[in-house]
């Protein structure tokens, strides 16, 4: 059966890395109405963070051909 | 895709085209844990106790989950606005104990009773009336609560996204019917696990932000104590008198009323949260469950609690109470979590922080579902109309119970839209159950002379005791200084002191009710009670794998926190 934790694992890494490319495309087209600390860069860095953390889970908990 | 997008109209907050994708990623990954998980579903223990086969984390995760809706957290930032800090009360002393009391007293009896649910505890315990009585009320407010908060919640999605209200109840109602009437409580569970890592990659980066932009800790209290008062940020220090914090409410109610009568009754007995602990694969994973949820829920004010003090220090506007914000269209306190949202979060970002508030909405329907659907079957189907099935017949009536629970839910949602008082009155009714109940469970355990009819006229009257309280209140508000001790309460405090009223009424009629009748024999309550139950050991493992050293652990950080933030 797949581990719960690898669903988990390929949650984070999607969002992760949706959440990265949305943050490296705003650092070249920066948006006319800008967040509140936007100059933290904080997609970048916290897709970044859940891409790694997923593709660990993704890795450890991978299903196993019986 | 295209359809989320067209329903977005007038709101709070736009998304683009990358958070559209995050949220439908979401649906289709829910959806699709459904279909893998339905092949696991085929006996009575794979779909209403997910197996008995899970993990203490999985079952931890799980059971604090399934109370970490999206409205809970809404409604808890939008508390901490308003009231300030104290708010964490009802993630401190108002879950904490009770979640280890449960882990380390009632645990071991709900175990090895191999229950499937409270009510069933009721019944072995006390007989076929306090089942019955216990059965029906949960079944029936579950299914009641769900549409609430199933209607609370499309609602947020119009006001955040401006979502039409139709669609997302259809949608959000359907997925979950589908996950789970296919793969049953595991499912649900997964889903909820899931949940739990969603809500906090979207939540977490408000606080961190949030602190940066505010100056850090010691910072933001003297911005508190400029724009509010001093008390925003004292847990204890105001609470010596009703008018002395934002609440309006003594210690005693907060001490006795909400970390001895309401929490107890909540974590211990409802259902809803139990259930996933019933699914632990062995007794140390039951005990372990409990202990690793109150860690996390130690944890959960840094990202419903700090967003609404954040938001006292640094947005621009002042937040408005519902009733005001309708007639004037400024935002309310509960809008204080999205408006922190928005102000953060850019593209991407503000997809998962909203993927975070439906999987929350999703899971908490779930839970509900789950728990009506096995109630329904094993509590009130199977003794009251059809105790000849098999078990496969048994599995087939859960399905269609799924499907059949969030209709209603779905019925109840437009009967809400419709007449919006019933909401208060629902959210009202649920409460009346819980504090009667914990009198009712926790004597059955600890005290071997409580009778069957003891159990059940506690249990009714106690309900009685408190129903007859909040309509005392609501015909004459006066009567206030009596329920809840003081003028000065607010609506918090008066439950605080209705549960704890409504508990020894029902301790008082039980204990009563007991002497006077007949006791079960010892052989009787083998299983069911302390002192006649050789309670199983976890089994001789080192310290750091010991419940109860966890346990000491959680109860040394949870004193230094309260101290800390005095």
């Amino acid at each position: 059966m797949i581990s719960i934790w690898f669903f988990i694992g390929i949650a984070l890494l999607v969002d992760g890395v949706l959440i990265f490319s949305a943050g490296m495309y705003e650092l070249w087209h920066p948006p006319v109405h800008p967040v509140v600390l936007f100059s933290l860069h904080a997609p970048i860095w916290w897709g970044g963070l859940l891409a790694v953390i997923g593709a660990i889970y993704c890795l450890k908990f991978k299903p196993k051909h019986s | 895709m295209a359809l989320l997008m067209a329903m977005q109209v007038q709101h709070l907050v736009r998304l683009s085209t990358i958070d559209t994708i995050i949220v439908v990623f979401y649906f289709a990954l829910v959806l699709a844990i459904g279909f893998y998980l339905r092949n696991r579903a085929k006996t009575g223990e794979d779909f209403f106790m997910a197996g008995r086969d899970m993990t203490a984390w999985v079952a931890g995760l799980s059971f604090l989950s399934a109370n970490l809706g999206a409205l809970e957290l809404m409604g808890w930032a939008g508390s901490a606005y308003q009231y300030g800090i104290l708010a964490t009360h009802w993630y401190w002393i108002g879950a904490i104990p009770a979640m280890l009391f449960l882990a380390l007293v009632m645990m071991p009896f709900y175990y090895i009773s191999k229950t499937h649910s409270v009510p069933g505890y009721l019944k072995l315990r006390f007989g076929e009336p306090a089942r019955a009585v216990s059965a029906v009320s949960f079944g029936f407010m579950t299914v009641l609560m769900s549409g609430v908060n199933m209607f609370a919640m499309a609602k947020v999605l119009q006001i955040v996204l401006g979502w039409d209200i139709n669609v997302s109840i259809w949608l959000s109602a359907g997925t979950v019917a589908v996950y789970v009437a296919l793969g049953g409580l595991r499912s649900a569970i997964f889903n909820e696990v899931l949940q739990f890592f969603l809500i906090w990659a979207g939540a977490l980066l408000i606080p961190i932000l949030g602190l940066h932009e505010a100056g850090g800790w010691s910072n933001l209290k003297i911005q508190i104590a400029q724009r509010a008062s001093e008390q925003y940020v004292h847990l204890w220090s105001g609470l010596g008198s009703f008018t002395g914090n934002p609440m309006g409410i003594h210690w005693t109610g907060i001490v006795f009323g909400l970390g001895a009568i309401i929490s107890m009754g909540y974590w211990t007995t409802d259902f809803l949260v139990v259930q996933r602990i019933l699914a632990a694969k062995d007794i140390r994973s039951a005990e372990m469950a409990p202990i690793i949820g109150a860690g996390f829920k130690m944890m959960v004010p840094l990202i419903v609690i700090l967003p609404g003090l954040l938001g006292l220090a640094v947005l621009p506007m002042k937040l408005v109470p519902e009733s005001v914000a309708a007639v004037t269209g400024a935002h309310s306190y509960n809008d204080v979590l999205p408006l922190m949202l928005a102000r953060y979060c850019g593209p991407g970002l503000l997809g998962l922080g909203i993927t975070a508030l439906i999987a929350g909405f999703m899971s908490g329907m779930a839970g509900n579902v789950t728990a009506f659907t096995t109630v329904w079957t094993y509590d009130i189907y199977r003794p009251l109309i059809n105790s000849k099935g098999t078990d496969h017949h048994y599995v087939n009536m859960g399905r269609w119970t799924t499907v059949i629970g969030v209709l209603i839910s779905v019925g109840t949602a437009y009967l809400v839209m419709q007449f919006a008082s019933i909401m208060d009155y629902v959210q009202a009714l649920f409460s009346f159950f819980i504090a009667p109940l914990f009198g009712t469970v926790v004597l059955g355990m600890l005290w071997k002379r409580a009778t069957g009819p003891g159990g059940f006229w506690g249990l009714l009257l106690g309900t009685a005791s408190s129903i007859s309280m909040w309509a005392w209140v609501k015909v004459d508000p006066s009567a206030l200084r009596y329920v809840a001790m003081s003028p000065h309460a607010k609506a918090l405090a008066q439950d605080m002191y209705q549960a704890l009223w409504s508990f020894l009424v029902c301790v008082i009629v039980t204990v009563v009710v007991s002497l006077a009748t007949k006791p079960k024999t010892d052989s009787e309550l083998n299983g069911l009670v302390y002192g006649l139950t050789q309670v199983p050991s976890v089994g001789n493992l080192p310290i750091y794998q010991k419940p109860l050293f966890w346990a000491g652990v959680v109860v040394v950080i949870f004193f230094v926190l309260n101290i800390y933030f005095w």
